[in-house]
């Protein structure tokens, strides 16, 4: 049987290497279209300023593209490496996307930003804001469809599961395209990539401001990132996914997890601002709450009840008494195909199998299961509340604060005076963290929220890890941490050398500090 | 459209033109990061090596991760066996590869020496590692590697990371490497001139030598190899199960596809006469047909194996039953479908554009050009 540490360790080495990934994946996403607007603008006004801003905010992002490139190395063979199971059960539907990707997206984004830096005396104006443009089309392309892979994990349509080939079978490749799920994902992930990118320029300029250097140049940064931040928070915000959260059961159970929702309430029910959560009475000891508001975002309507912990559990354990049925018969089928009754009760149970299979973390004869085992079961169907609440709660919270900067920082450009308001300046450098901590607890909520599962309903986490050593986690986790970490200090090394620098690290002559020419001993 | 037996087969084929595809173009930067310590000896010289691929490393080195992609949608189970089974030569592979990007992009933005030659090392690191990973990994899928299957097909790997480096995957690995050096040096030359070119060509000549006589002696020593046969009948069109079939481990049965089909003998001279033609091109000046060669000779060296393994792709040595062929190891009907037309809508895009890419940035890189864009260049 597959030991527990495993699966905890190759969880870990997951969320560590995936978590670290999304460090530099936003500030891409969000970067590439202020390079755009930016490089637009040159190109229309001819003014060379905005040209410089292009290519010092692009030697920025290089830094950080570098790193993006070399984390998401891991992750495209990780699920081989780690998840086998996993890759052999789900690979006809999870790898089509990642394969698309590839194709469609990494080719051209990383083909372009080649010619974005090394084009600028060999390509028109024109020809070379086209490939910027198309850089950012496959950078958000790249986006769109991981986000169809992740989604499809949270609630997976357009497919069936076969006994003959013992895994999960695309039918419907249009369902898994436009699974409504990948498309809430992906709208508010690039979103909240665009307020990172925004940030990011913003926090920068605001402290060359503070320190009154290369003002022109920050003052026109400065819009630019304010205006893009206003409107990518708002769409975060606005179509933030909690829409998404009407869509299919695993939706369902993060909800009521993450709104400590342990009893179905009357419709509309709730939001709870805070609250004192008791896991182990599965209880609240108080809370704050507006009426109304959480029924009313989460169904978007008023009559529609969402259910809480205790139903959700009380439906799952109906749901692992029947998958014990299609366990057993899927076994009966793997030894002889033809059988005709395990096939009758197989399909008769088959949508439960997923249920079923979680007991085969407690036994490995699911008909051998205990009134225990099938309590346990039942429990881990809903992840832990308080991490979720808190997680959640930080990420919203982020988010409004993040909305306020921006519509002050709008406000303040438009009225020609960011400069003339260093208390919005300072507030502008100190946020600069704050759209990579909403990032990384919004993921963080997507997926520990989707636990016990790696794919909803359908396979249990436990079952879709490589059968490799506990030792073999142990040294890989550790180089990857090790590594990363050592990565990690160099590229912010690199970042806060050059945004000290500022743009006279273009070496134009043009601005302040410029470097000292080293050709010439070279 | 097409039946299931025809996605099949086609979509062998496919993982075989981006197997090549990666070879050359990923290749020919690895061989350059391989020569990289070696033809440049200065910051100027390093400079120039380094930024003849610099704006085309991060395009090419997407053959490799869209390789690994389209193995997970095509062949899923040889993703979840292959990558699980090597776990450690695959994660030398990705630590390795973790040099590049940063090296390439960090190296020259920092003027301190030491900085800079540890850069160099690492992208020598991330291009010299992953080829003879490669290599080695053909070598034992040649031989066998020893996995099993229960009956819910979960795969164990039972053999250690060590035991992948047996002399003859070895020396598999040691024509890896030298093939993807002659590819970077064939390259290397036609965007260089003077001392860096003439460094690039006497390396690329040995590198040459090594791979032609090295596939030769493998070749010799595969006939003395168990090779795998299936022995049951196959139905190529039968829904994907490996265990449903029998196999055989028997002397010769590598050459039974030559044996059979004598046409294939083309794609091993292929591989010698193509590493040959690439050294005498690359030494008359002719350095782009060079490329081109040495391109073909990667093409017939990696058909070779492909051939030689056909219809398996990775046989067990400990489970014969549970070896992974072209007809049992891929994805449903649908999904071979939909990833062909994936595949040829933008396969011929990325040729397109990633050419253009090339067009616009070619022309030999001088130590001129390094002095000019100080701050720009890599």
């Amino acid at each position: 049987m597959i030991s527990d540490q495993l699966v905890d360790l190759s969880r870990l080495q997951f969320a560590a290497t995936a978590m670290y990934h999304f460090l530099f994946v936003p500030l891409t996403l969000g970067m590439v279209w202020l390079l755009v607007i930016m490089e637009s603008v040159y190109v229309m006004t001819g003014n060379v300023i905005w040209k410089d801003m292009t290519r010092f905010w692009g030697k920025l992002f290089g830094i950080n593209f570098a790193l993006g490139v070399t984390t998401g190395i891991t992750l495209e063979f990780q699920f081989g490496t780690n998840w086998a199971y996993y890759s052999h059960y789900v690979g006809d539907i999870f790898g089509a996307p990642l394969a698309i990707e590839g194709l469609m997206a990494f080719f051209l984004e990383s083909t372009m930003i080649g010619l974005f830096f090394f084009g600028w005396d060999r390509l028109s104006k024109t020809q070379h804001l086209m490939v910027t443009i198309l850089m950012a089309v496959g950078t958000n392309l790249s986006a769109l469809w991981i986000l169809i892979a992740n989604g499809w994990m949270q609630n997976p349509v357009g497919a069936e599961f076969s006994y003959e080939t013992m895994r999960m079978e695309m039918v419907d490749f249009w369902a898994v395209l436009f699974n409504p799920d990948a498309q809430a994902k992906f709208v508010h992930t690039v979103s909240a990539g665009y307020v990172t990118g925004a940030m990011f320029v913003l926090s920068v300029s605001s402290w060359y401001l503070l320190k009154g250097r290369d003002t022109e140049f920050a003052k026109r940064s400065f819009r630019v990132a304010a205006a893009f931040g206003l409107a990518s928070v708002c769409s975060v915000i606005v179509l933030g996914d909690e829409s998404g959260y009407t869509v299919g059961e695993a939706q369902q159970t993060k909800m009521a997890a993450l709104e400590a929702m342990w009893e179905t309430e009357p419709a509309p029910a709730g939001l709870k601002l805070i609250a004192g959560i008791n896991e182990a009475e599965a209880k609240n000891d108080w809370e704050i709450e507006i009426p109304w508001v959480m029924g009313l975002i989460g169904t978007r309507s008023i009559d529609q009840q969402i259910p809480g912990i205790r139903e959700i559990k009380e439906k799952n354990r109906e749901r692992i008494e029947s998958g014990i049925h299609a366990v057993v018969a899927l076994e009966a089928l793997r030894r002889n195909k033809d059988d005709a009754q395990a096939k009758a009760v197989f399909e008769q149970h088959k949508a439960d199998l997923g249920f079923g299979l979680l007991l085969r973390k407690y036994t490995a004869d699911v008909r051998q299961a205990t009134p225990e085992m099938v309590q346990k079961a039942v429990d881990s169907t809903v992840p832990r509340v308080t991490p979720m609440f808190w997680s959640f709660r930080i990420m919203v919270g982020l988010g409004f604060a993040m909305l306020v900067l921006f519509g002050l920082a709008f406000w303040s450009t438009l009225k020609m005076q960011c400069a003339a308001r260093p208390w919005l300046l300072k507030w502008a450098v100190w946020m600069l963290p704050a759209p990579w901590i909403a990032c990384e607890l919004g993921w963080f909520v997507a997926e520990y929220g989707r636990q016990p599962w790696t794919i909803y309903g359908v396979l249990p986490t436990h079952l879709s890890v490589s059968t490799l050593s506990v030792n073999s986690l142990y040294g890989s986790l550790a180089g990857f941490v090790g590594f990363y970490t050592l990565l990690l200090i160099v590229e912010v090394y690199l970042m806060v050398k050059f945004a000290r620098q500022g743009p006279g690290s273009l070496g134009t002559g043009r601005y302040e500090r410029e470097p000292v020419h080293h050709a010439a001993h070279a | 459209m097409f039946d299931y037996e025809t996605l099949k087969l086609v979509w062998w084929l496919l993982v075989g033109v981006l197997l090549v595809g990666f070879a050359i173009m990923d290749g020919h930067d690895m061989g350059v990061g391989t020569l990289l310590p070696f033809v440049g000896k200065d910051d100027v010289e390093r400079r120039v090596v380094i930024n003849t691929v610099g704006p085309h490393w991060d395009g090419n080195q997407v053959w490799f991760i869209t390789g690994g992609g389209a193995i997970f949608a095509a062949w899923p189970l040889v993703y979840a066996t292959a990558f699980s089974g090597f776990y450690w030569a695959m994660l030398a592979v990705l630590w390795a590869l973790f040099f590049r990007p940063v090296g390439f992009d960090y190296r020259s933005k920092i003027h301190h020496p030491a900085w800079r030659s540890t850069w160099d090392w690492g992208l020598f690191i991330g291009g010299f590692v992953p080829p003879v990973i490669f290599g080695v990994a053909f070598g034992n899928l040649l031989q066998g590697v020893p996995f099993q299957f229960d009956e819910f097909l979960v795969p164990t790997y039972t053999g250690s990371f060590w035991a992948l480096l047996n002399p003859f995957a070895l020396l598999a690995g040691v024509v890896s490497s030298a093939m993807i050096t002659l590819q970077g040096a064939t390259y290397l030359a036609h965007r260089t001139e003077g001392v860096v070119q003439a460094r690039t060509i006497k390396a690329g000549t040995g590198a040459a030598l090594v791979m032609v006589i090295g596939f030769i002696a493998a070749g010799l020593w595969l006939q003395g190899i168990d090779g795998y046969r299936i022995s049951s009948v196959v139905n190529p069109s039968a829904l994907p199960n490996p265990m449903a079939k029998t196999v055989v481990r028997e002397a010769g049965a590598w050459m039974a596809n030559y044996a059979s089909m004598p046409a294939l003998w083309l794609l091993p001279a292929l591989g010698v006469l193509g590493a040959l033609a690439a050294v005498v091109l690359m030494r008359s000046g002719r350095t782009l047909s060079a490329f081109v060669a040495s391109s073909l000779a990667t093409t017939g060296v990696i058909g070779t194996a492909g051939a030689s393994m056909f219809p398996f792709v990775m046989p067990s040595s400990t489970q014969l039953q549970a070896s992974l062929t072209v007809w049992d190891s891929v994805s449903s009907h649908l999904t071979l479908g939909i990833m062909f037309w994936a595949t040829l809508i933008f396969m011929p895009l990325i040729v397109l554009y990633t050419s253009w890419a090339y067009r616009v940035m070619r022309g030999k890189v001088t130590a001129a050009y390094i002095r000019e864009n100080e701050h720009g260049a890599y």
